[in-house]
């Protein structure tokens, strides 16, 4: 997917002023957040649970080329193939060669957030093979030709309405305001396209290294028909995915669904171990793994930034995070947004271009809050500041304005020198006279009307503590 | 823990700059309200600015002089460090270990130097302990329904979530009105006030909708910072709400 970071907060002003993105967008802290806090309440040990996790996928990250070696002897004795892919473009070919090869015609797909990393769907089309999304929120964006906006609900922004429009003007489908008629719209075109397909491509949520075996998590169960169905199975994934053992599986299962959905279980946990064997009724004949680097060493190379490398995309950053919850999915213009999108973008797609997004943040903290592995997604924003202020780490990272950097100067050198912060202090007592009204100020210049336009400032007193405390308290 | 017939407890304060420069009127009450606790108090006159507006915009190099000016001014002796404000005491006994990761003598001193720092309201609740005293000490006629926003930083770099609401809970002339969203941030943050302006503006609309809501006639937080976003944005509404720092109202409540 061609990143749009750039575009920050033409995205952000938009989806503030869009009242129906920001009724859905309070839903998810009623919704999801709320479900979250309730589940984590009702589960004994959840915190231990949190610590275990993390350190589980510490491990796993200190040793993934270990792992990784591990996960490709497995699948290959389960009679299945991996593809070590090292970008987006690598990835693609190789799903696309071997849909070209197997004379596969329709390709249908589960939901895979790296799919769309890959802009894989506009590869299939170009060599004249379709692709169909088959979870439903993925459906609907792909009918609407946008991109996810949550990783969990990717299409939390629209409407029943919105998706009833959407249905007829694509489908030619009755509007309806009910969503089980969606529901039912949506089957029939799919049940289809389920038929026709020779290939099922699938994300992976877990790969698990000791068996070579792909789990998803789902809860419409047409993931697991893409698992099933087709001749040919690929799944998809980031090479962050992996964790050791069946036995680790149990702890990172419990955490995922309930922080993503509030949910003890969802409806479907599907496993598979490589491709039908001999003995098996049905399943596909062939299974490919294909793992993705696709800038991820970059992230493993950092130790400042390698625990980004623990996210199970569940999601729960985003719920809690008070600028997700205003400037919505689009505005962060690639594939993961909130929080962890604001680290994983930068450094996978340019930080020059991203430079917003670790910015964008008030550091809240509710994001490390949330997060079931502890990411302090926090401490990795104010690295990545910290990089595009005076970081010489990634290239072609452009410098933040001249002008803050005098600012901040001017401030350093105020509070590093005692009597140059009482000659501040004495000419902004001067320079506000004509600005305060009633003790306030109301308007202020630019830069800082951005401050005016919502709150008024307290104009400054006559005496500061420090020389109240001089004379005597 | 002290009781007020053990020797008083020693600390000194540090005022923060936005404390120092724009509201001395609550560092005049935290000092009132610690002295009254039984707290012997100095205020070592170097202070300035803990760093952290140059620490969290990325300037670490220009965050780091003042958080060395901070480690020189207050790394003698063994003296509390008492911060009237979540987010700087945050800055120093939580980030300085960060800022200074890589510089070995100035990473001893910042972690030699956190545990005796805290902010106003873990202080006088963890170590005065003194919130029963409070309550008895709290006289003082009138009524006032208020309610309690809770700031980022206290929260979630220094984890105390109860302290504050412990001490509103104890003062029988205030009714404590819990708002909705109360631990969500109210979108202050530093500069990001300014330069996503109006994303921080959605965020403080929310917070004032919900202060509102409850028909306080007070908000109270442990941060000036806070409340100076958030009192600006319910003066630049009209919306006639006071904002408190807690050591104004225990001041108030105890004078
Ligand atoms: S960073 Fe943590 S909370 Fe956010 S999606 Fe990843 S695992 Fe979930």
């Amino acid at each position: 997917m061609e990143p749009k970071t750039k575009q920050f907060n033409q995205g952000a002003a938009l989806a503030i002023r869009d009242e129906k993105a920001q009724k859905s967008l309070l839903g998810l802290y009623h919704g999801f957040h709320a479900a979250r806090l309730r589940a984590a309440d009702a589960t004994p040990n959840w915190e231990e649970l949190r610590d275990h996790a993390r350190a589980i996928k510490a491990h796993t990250v200190e040793h993934l080329d270990y792992y990784l070696a591990q996960v490709e002897a497995n699948v290959a004795k389960a009679g299945g193939k991996v593809f070590f892919a090292a970008d987006a473009a690598e990835a693609n070919k190789y799903v696309v060669d071997l849909a070209k090869a197997r004379g596969v015609k329709v390709v249908i797909k589960s939901k895979s957030m790296v799919s769309e990393e890959m802009g894989l769907n506009h590869q299939f089309e170009a060599a004249g093979i379709e692709p169909v999304e088959t979870d439903l929120g993925e459906y609907v964006i792909q009918l609407a030709e946008e991109t996810p906006y949550h990783i969990v609900a990717p299409a939390i922004h629209k409407s029943r309405q919105d998706v009833s429009e959407l249905f007829h003007r694509k489908l030619g489908s009755a509007p309806t305001d009910k969503i089980t008629d969606l529901g039912r719209e949506a089957r029939r075109q799919l049940r289809q396209k389920f038929i026709q397909a020779d290939m099922g491509i699938t994300g992976a949520n877990f790969v698990v290294a000791e068996t070579g075996t792909v789990v998803i998590v789902t809860n419409e169960g047409n993931g697991r028909m893409c698992t099933s169905m087709p001749r040919i199975h690929v799944a998809i994934t980031g090479m962050e995915k992996l964790v050791p053992s069946m036995k680790d599986l149990g702890t990172f299962l419990r955490l995922l669904i309930r922080s993503a959905t509030g949910q003890r279980i969802t409806s479907y946990v599907t496993a598979v171990t490589g491709p039908r064997r001999s003995n098996d009724e049905d399943g596909p004949e062939e299974f490919h793994l294909v793992i993705v680097d696709n800038g991820r060493s970059r992230l493993l190379a950092n130790p400042e930034l390698r625990e980004s490398l623990y996210c199970i995309r569940c999601g729960a950053c985003l719920n809690a995070c008070p600028v997700y919850r205003k400037v919505g999915g689009h505005a962060y213009g690639w594939v993961y947004p909130g929080p962890i999108g604001a680290i994983v973008s930068p450094v996978l797609t340019g930080l020059g271009d991203a430079k917003d997004l670790p910015y964008a943040s008030s550091l809240c903290g509710a994001c490390r809050e949330a997060c079931p592995v502890r990411i302090n997604i926090p401490r990795m924003l104010l690295v990545l500041r910290r990089e595009l202020t005076e970081g010489t780490a990634y290239p072609g990272q452009r410098r933040v304005a001249l002008a803050e950097r005098m600012a901040m100067r001017g401030y350093r050198m105020a509070f590093q020198g005692r009597m140059f912060l009482g000659l501040a202090t004495a000419t902004g007592r001067v320079v506000q006279r004509p600005l305060v009204r009633k003790g306030r100020i109301r308007r202020m210049p630019p830069p800082l009307s951005g401050w005016t336009r919502y709150r008024t400032f307290p104009a400054l007193p006559k005496h500061s503590f420090r020389s109240r405390w001089k004379r005597g308290l | 823990m002290a009781s007020p017939s053990d020797s008083p407890v020693r600390a000194s304060l540090f005022a923060t700059c936005i404390i120092d420069q724009l509201y001395p009127e609550v560092g005049e009450s935290a000092v009132r309200v610690l002295r009254r606790l039984g707290a012997e108090l100095d205020f070592p006159e170097a202070q300035t600015c803990c760093g952290q507006p140059a620490f969290n915009s990325g300037f670490w190099s220009e965050a780091k002089p003042l958080a060395r000016r901070f480690l020189e001014t207050f790394s003698g002796g063994n003296r509390y460090i008492v911060i009237p404000s979540g987010s700087c005491a945050s800055m120093v006994r939580v980030f300085y270990q960060e800022l200074f990761h890589d510089e070995l003598a100035l990473l001893g001193k910042a972690q030699a130097l956190a545990p005796r720092v805290y902010e106003f309201s873990e202080f006088v609740v963890d170590v005065l302990g003194a919130t029963e005293r409070v309550a008895q000490a709290a006289k003082a006629p009138g009524r006032s329904k208020a309610t309690y926003h809770e700031a980022c930083h206290l929260r979630r770099e220094l984890g105390a979530k109860t302290q504050a609401r412990k001490l509103l809970k104890a003062l029988p002339g205030v009714e404590l009105v819990e708002m909705e969203q109360s631990e969500v941030c109210c979108g202050f943050g530093g500069t990001f006030a300014v330069k996503y302006a109006d994303i921080s503006g959605a965020m403080l609309q929310d917070k004032v909708k919900y202060i509102k809501a409850t028909g306080a006639d007070t908000v109270v937080a442990c941060d000036s910072s806070c409340l100076m976003h958030i009192g600006g944005g319910l003066d630049k509404q009209g919306v006639n709400v006071r904002p408190l720092h807690l050591a104004q109202v225990l001041d108030q409540a105890m004078g």
